[in-house]
């Protein structure tokens, strides 16, 4: 009985497990600068917590993994341009860019659901081809319209002939507009012995080594923490309640009296927006903005990133998203500082191309075990 | 006498209906851009209809893969940079040998003649072909453990094994200094240029040419053999023989018993179990010829076009496959020979012809860098709104 | 019963394609009494309850005629929820639960108690917050009405099955108002005990003044738990008595009874061969088919004969030719003319000269967007490698398309297939013409023993004598021996020399078509002779 259970919930947590072993041992065996990789994990995380949590409605309305964030993503990515095209500065920069970003993700949503609502059971690979399609639109809309049609003018934006965005631009007006309201660093101090690389000596002869942790960005938490109660608020709310009923059994909800589709439209315009809000955060931290690329991987980072904490195509939870964005992040960042270490790896490239193996075979597997779970659940029943 | 002409009439309206809208759409689409190409650029339309039939037969039998996983009812294989994987894999064992010890093994040496011309065309094949009907029995069998959710399984089975594939690249025991990198850099090159190997193999065998270059013949410096065609018609007749031909031969495969099992396997699983069909069975061996097709396909590709082209590359490779075949008229559930032909023939002559098109007509535009982009973007608008139509029209529950 | 009904359905007529179905149906129900509404499938039963509850195939197939009054009052119902609205409540005989949620969750589905907040204004009601002490509060009142001790914080999907049933109850008198409470088979998926206990909780209901229409095909049920019976059949009203005023026989006689005596009877003039030399012996066959389950059957069927399988919906019956067809994973012994035949494998069946006309044409029989000719040869194809071009090159021979085609031009006149021709996809053609095609494709193996499903389910009347007539003849003149399974009894009784009536997934009893109408009332509805 017990041991049943303890495999339950191996098998269960197995993604989550197997990441902490492969850190744990990485960091080990490479005698890692912990500090480094602390601190790279702690930027890292609060660039992508939001992203990540913005794929956790579609999951519980029964959507499954939402590919199709990257819509969201792009809605995001028009308010900055929009606002690096106006140079609004600072926090109320952002606040525009989201603003503006809010109703292009809304109709974005709200298209995306009708299609969704169409392909019921094939959400997920319609997501990723509606993925790659909106980015053919987009690369019309910013390649050939912006300048000509769409009215960007600012010449960091423009390409010098008038026609279409720079490839990459530098978000001068909204740069970690976000992050660096409020930073609080951590840092631990020790009595160290004298000679002790980095070590200063104090008022008192003793010698102290201050290691630094990284920084903890206040206000980008203050919004996690905040999106997070909102999202566990809603879950406890008439509409969460009807998404989650939609996501268990659409059949009987429908019979219920609950309107499937509509739920299911709305979950996705939630998802969208959240993901717009997102891209946001993330690219006011990156600082740079690849015009036609940034978007492009979200939903796979995004969604690995929700997997490796432990959610599945069918049940997620907040701390899914949190555990996971850690964790992710924290094997990218190993993986990344492995593949230099002439003792593992010894190549940048190989970490370069592990990264995308880990991304895909992560996806994959959570994708196959759901697959292989539910068929046979639909065989037992 | 008349009633016979009023049959054929019927038949051929019939025959025009069935083609069917959309690709009635691009056609017309296609003739437009040739009209335009051939009345106000100086693209000579002989050339650019060389490079279609060109560009079609190397990319055709990637097409021709993806048939028997949609008649097996597996939908649209996009697991297929598998099978190209183990297309390169064999594509650069062959080369290997003109090494001076291949793979550092000395009894292996001494057999650089096998890796030129048809004997290293063959090799790759020799390598390729087993390597990926083993990977493909894996991927078949994975495959009908997640009956159902087989798109987004594969896509991601096409993803990793390009990743995976691109660790393996750095870390290959190969020796040619053709295929490695001459001083530092870890692994195999990004492009490996097959000029002295079997570049054009196919292509060349029984060509017809209408102007000045033409693979085989050589450079005006009477050197090497040029590296592009240029000027004229070009009717690359081993490829497309080649090509027409596998097409050929899937069209019997699918009126043999076997092929006929396969597809009621998939139009209707319940019926072939039924009558004693292994519906699995079936829908694993579909996609083992598949994989196999597509590293058949890649060699194929790869010779014409000159360079086998490692790492990331393949990555893409499945999208403009299943978006020819879903062009051709193919669906979900329903794919036919006619369909691959048809299909490839439009998608790859609308590529084709587009960006030598566009380009001129834009040389003299200020916007002229912007505007370059445009076949690119068709691209990809065409390519996947294609995808999304087909999964969006399949009826709803079914695969 | 001196009080005036609560429900009452006044000359409910309703025809779906020309089809009538229900003929001036009458039903009264009484605050406190259990009515038993009684009939074999396609007695009229699900038409009147989705007449009553609104549904919408009743108004997209033209509506009904007659009238519905609720406390005397005449009423027009659109949809369930307005069902619900009037007080009339139903439990599901497929359970309309949320397994992930909780009991209290699914006992107040889309009728949550919500806090009104502030921001209501704003955002309105979707994003009011649920109240859930409210909702546990009462749930467990609505449990314990119900006498059902489990705690409102169970998941669904961890109760027993029989639980599940009494959840659904309780949400239903949950609604509070609920004066109507219509039970759908509810015991089919009961324990005995189960079911005794939930009787218990319909006269509770039925005592604080709630009217029950309970649909079964239990008569031992009835005669215990029921006030009134009313019986349907073809979408009339039989009769409508006290149930003290009745007995099983008369029941299952009003049930049953038709008058089959007009219908031409073959078992009465053709014996089976004299020597009774057993064809298919099956023994102990026991088979999973979700809803058609069979729990151990033995019988044997006659070289000659035609043995009938009949019984209710859900019994089992169509259990039995798709267990030892191997389409529905089943254990026993079958023997095929002295052979052991290999359960699941519908290969083995197919090669010992078995063939199958299924019941579910649609999804096991044909090959909708193939051609006639090939939906016709395709099984030959298969099992007996016929209609091959060089057949020596095995799985690679060629198909023979010429000889495909003379065969599906002779079977189509031989079966009257109304097509344009051998090549038509089968989608196009008819349901009768669908299920030709059917026949011809089982009849192209040249089988020993003929199992035929529901031969005459959705079709046309005369699409139905000709497949009936077909049928007969095969037997008749080529001696073919026929395993027919009907939910039609009067079918069974014109066409086949015995008929096994299933009951529980069990075999009830063997009767010949002239045993009397009572006697196949009674093993149908779970009785003995």
């Amino acid at each position: 009985m017990m041991a049943r259970a303890v495999i339950r919930l191996l098998s269960r947590y197995a993604v989550p497990i197997l990441f902490v072993v492969v850190c744990t041992a990485a960091i080990t065996v490479a005698d890692m600068n912990l500090s480094r990789i602390s601190t790279d994990v702690l930027e890292r995380f609060f660039r992508n917590l939001f992203l990540v949590l913005s794929l956790v409605i579609p999951i519980v309305a029964g959507l499954g993994l939402n590919f199709g964030i990257v819509l969201g993503a792009m809605a995001g990515q028009i308010g900055l341009m929009t606002v690096q095209n106006a140079k609004v500065p600072g926090l109320g920069g952002i606040s525009v860019a989201v603003i503006c970003s809010i109703p292009i993700a809304m109709l974005l949503g709200w298209l995306t659901g009708l299609l969704f609502n169409r392909t019921r059971g094939r959400e997920m690979i319609t997501g990723i081809i509606l993925g790659f399609f909106a980015n053919g639109i987009y690369q019309l809309l910013f390649l050939i319209l912006a300048g000509p049609v769409i009215p960007y003018h600012a010449k960091d934006l423009l390409l010098p002939q008038g026609m279409g965005l720079r490839v990459t631009i530098n978000l001068t007006s909204v740069e970690r507009g976000l992050d660096d309201v409020m930073t609080i660093p951590l840092r631990t101090s020790a009595v160290v012995q004298e000679g002790t690389p980095g070590a200063k000596v104090q008022a008192d002869g003793s010698y102290v080594k201050v290691t630094r942790w990284g920084e903890i960005p206040m206000l980008t938490l203050l919004v996690n923490v905040a999106l997070c109660v909102l999202i566990w608020l809603l879950f406890r709310t008439k509409l969460g309640q009807d998404l989650r009923a939609v996501g268990q059994d659409p059949g009987v909800a429908e019979v219920a009296g609950i309107k499937v589709n509509r739920c299911r439209i709305i979950a996705i315009i939630l998802s969208m927006v959240l993901a717009g809000i997102g891209q946001i955060i993330f690219l006011q931290n990156m600082t740079v903005m690849n015009t036609f690329q940034s978007h492009e991987q979200v939903g796979f980072y995004a969604i690995a990133a929700l997997l490796v904490g432990g959610a599945t195509v069918t049940r997620v939870t907040i701390w899914n998203a949190i555990f996971g964005t850690l964790l992710f992040h924290a094997l990218f960042s190993i993986i990344s500082v492995a593949a230099q270490n002439p003792k593992l790896l010894n190549s940048p490239q190989i970490g370069e191309y592990l990264r995308e193996f880990f991304l895909y075979a992560i996806i994959g597997t959570t994708l196959a075990i759901h697959a292989w779970r539910s068929r046979s659940a639909a065989r037992a029943s | 006498m008349s009633d016979h002409l009023a049959v054929m009439l019927e038949r051929a309206k019939d025959g025009v209906r069935s083609f069917g809208l959309a690709r009635w759409i691009i056609v017309g689409f296609l003739l437009l851009i040739w009209f335009i190409a051939g009345i106000f650029t100086d693209n000579d339309l002989g050339t650019l209809l060389g490079d279609c039939l060109v560009r079609s037969g190397m990319n055709g039998l990637l097409v021709l893969a993806l048939v028997l996983p949609i008649r097996a009812g597996s939908g649209l294989n996009f697991g297929i940079p598998l099978g190209i994987v183990c297309g390169l894999v064999g594509g650069i064992f062959s080369l290997e040998l003109a090494a001076a010890n291949p793979f550092g093994l000395s009894w292996l040496s001494g057999v650089e003649s096998l890796s030129r011309g048809g004997s290293g065309f063959l090799i790759a094949h020799a390598v390729a072909l087993p390597l990926s009907a083993l990977l493909g029995l894996g991927f078949g069998w994975l495959l009908e453990k997640v009956r159902g959710q087989e798109m987004m399984v594969g896509i991601y089975v096409g993803f990793g094994a390009v990743a995976g594939m691109c660790v393996l690249w750095l870390k290959a025991p190969l020796t040619s200094p053709e295929l490695i990198w001459p001083i530092g850099g870890d692994g195999v090159r990004n492009t490996i240029v097959l000029q002295d190997y079997y570049k054009w193999i196919l292509d060349s065998w029984g060509e017809v040419s209408f102007g000045s270059f033409a693979p085989g013949a050589l450079d005006p410096q009477g050197n090497a053999p040029a590296f592009t065609r240029s000027g004229g018609f070009y009717l690359p007749t081993g490829l497309m023989l080649f090509w027409l031909g596998a097409c050929g031969l899937m069209a019997v495969f699918l009126k043999t018993r076997l092929g006929t099992a396969l597809s009621a396997a998939g139009e209707n699983p319940e019926y072939a179990r039924s009558i004693g069909i292994p519906v699995a069975r079936m829908r694993r061996w579909s996609i083992v010829i598949s994989t196999m097709l597509a590293a058949s396909g890649i060699i194929v590709y790869s010779q014409s076009y000159g360079f086998y082209q490692l790492y990331k590359a393949a990555l893409w490779m499945a999208f403009p496959a299943v978006a020819s075949i879903l062009l051709g008229g193919a669906s979900l559930r329903r794919a036919g020979v006619m369909h691959v032909i048809i299909g490839t023939l439009l998608f790859q002559s609308l590529l084709t012809t587009s960006l030598p098109t566009v380009n001129s007509l834009v040389q003299n535009s200020p916007y002229r860098e912007g505007l370059a982009n445009l076949p690119e973007i068709a691209r990809l608008v065409i390519q996947n709104g294609v995808i999304l139509y087909a999964l969006s029209r399949a009826s709803r529950g079914s695969r | 019963m001196p009080t005036s009904p609560v429900l009452e359905l006044r000359k409910i007529e309703k025809a779906y394609f020309g089809t009538r179905v229900l003929k001036g149906v009458e039903l009264s129900l009484h605050a406190g009494e259990i009515h038993a509404l009684l009939g074999e499938n396609g007695a009229g039963k699900s038409t009147l309850m989705n007449v009553l509850f609104g549904m919408p195939v009743i108004r997209e197939t033209g509506g009904f005629s007659g009238e519905v009054l609720l406390e005397g009052k005449p009423v027009s119902i659109r949809s369930p929820k307005e069902a619900m609205k009037l007080g009339i409540g139903m439990v599901h005989q497929e359970f309309m639960l949320i397994p992930g949620f909780e009991v209290h969750e699914n006992i107040k589905l889309n009728r949550e108690p919500l806090l009104g907040l502030p921001v209501r204004r704003v955002l309105g009601r979707s994003l009011d917050l649920l109240d859930i002490a409210r909702m546990r509060r009462e749930s467990r009142e609505s449990l314990a009405r119900i006498k059902l001790e489990v705690s409102e914080r169970a998941l669904v999907a961890d109760l027993p099955v029989g639980h599940m049933q009494f959840v659904e109850i309780a949400r239903e008198v949950d609604k509070g108002d609920v004066r109507v409470l219509v039970f759908d088979e509810p015991t089919a998926v009961l324990t005995e005990s189960e079911a005794e206990t939930l009787l218990g909780v319909m006269r509770d209901l039925a005592d604080r003044g709630i009217a029950i229409l309970f649909i079964t095909h239990r008569l031992d049920e009835v005669m215990s738990a029921a006030d009134t019976v009313t019986i349907l059949r073809d979408g009339e009203l039989v009769s409508c008595s006290r149930k003290d005023e009745t007995s099983i026989p008369e029941i299952a006689e009003r049930m049953v009874g038709r008058d089959v005596s007009t219908e031409a009877r073959t078992g009465a003039g053709h014996a089976p061969s004299a020597d009774h030399e057993p064809i298919l012996i099956v023994e102990d066959l026991r088979v999973e088919m979700p809803g058609e389950e069979v729990r151990g059957v033995d019988f044997t069927v006659e070289k000659g004969e035609i043995l009938g399988i009949g019984g209710l919906a859900g019994q089992g019956k169509i259990g039995i030719a798709n267990g030892i067809m191997g389409l529905a994973p089943a254990t026993g012994r079958v023997a095929v003319a002295g052979e052991e035949l290999r359960l699941n494998s519908p290969k083995d069946a197919l090669g010992r000269g078995l063939a199958f006309v299924s019941e579910d044409r649609r999804g096991v029989g044909l090959l909708l967007d193939e051609s006639v000719e090939m939906n016709i040869a395709i099984p030959a194809i298969e099992i007996h490698g016929r209609f091959l071009r060089a057949p020596f090159l095995g799985p690679f021979a060629p198909v023979d398309r010429g000889g495909v085609r003379r065969h599906a031009k002779e079977a189509i006149a031989d079966l009257d297939i109304r097509t344009t021709g051998p090549t038509q996809v089968v989608r196009r053609l008819s349901g009768g013409n669908q299920q030709k095609v059917c026949l011809a494709r089982a009849l192209v193996l040249e089988p020993r023993l003929l199992l035929v499903s529901e031969p005459t389910r959705g079709i046309d009347v005369g699409a139905k004598e000709l497949i009936l007539d077909r049928l007969r003849k095969l037997n008749r003149e080529h001696g073919l021996t026929i395993l027919m399974t009907s939910s039609e009894l009067g079918e069974l009784r014109s066409l086949c020399h015995r008929v096994a009536i299933i009951s529980e997934g069990r075999i009830a009893g063997i009767l010949t078509p002239d045993d009397p109408d009572v006697q196949y009332g009674l093993l149908m509805s779970g009785g003995t002779l």
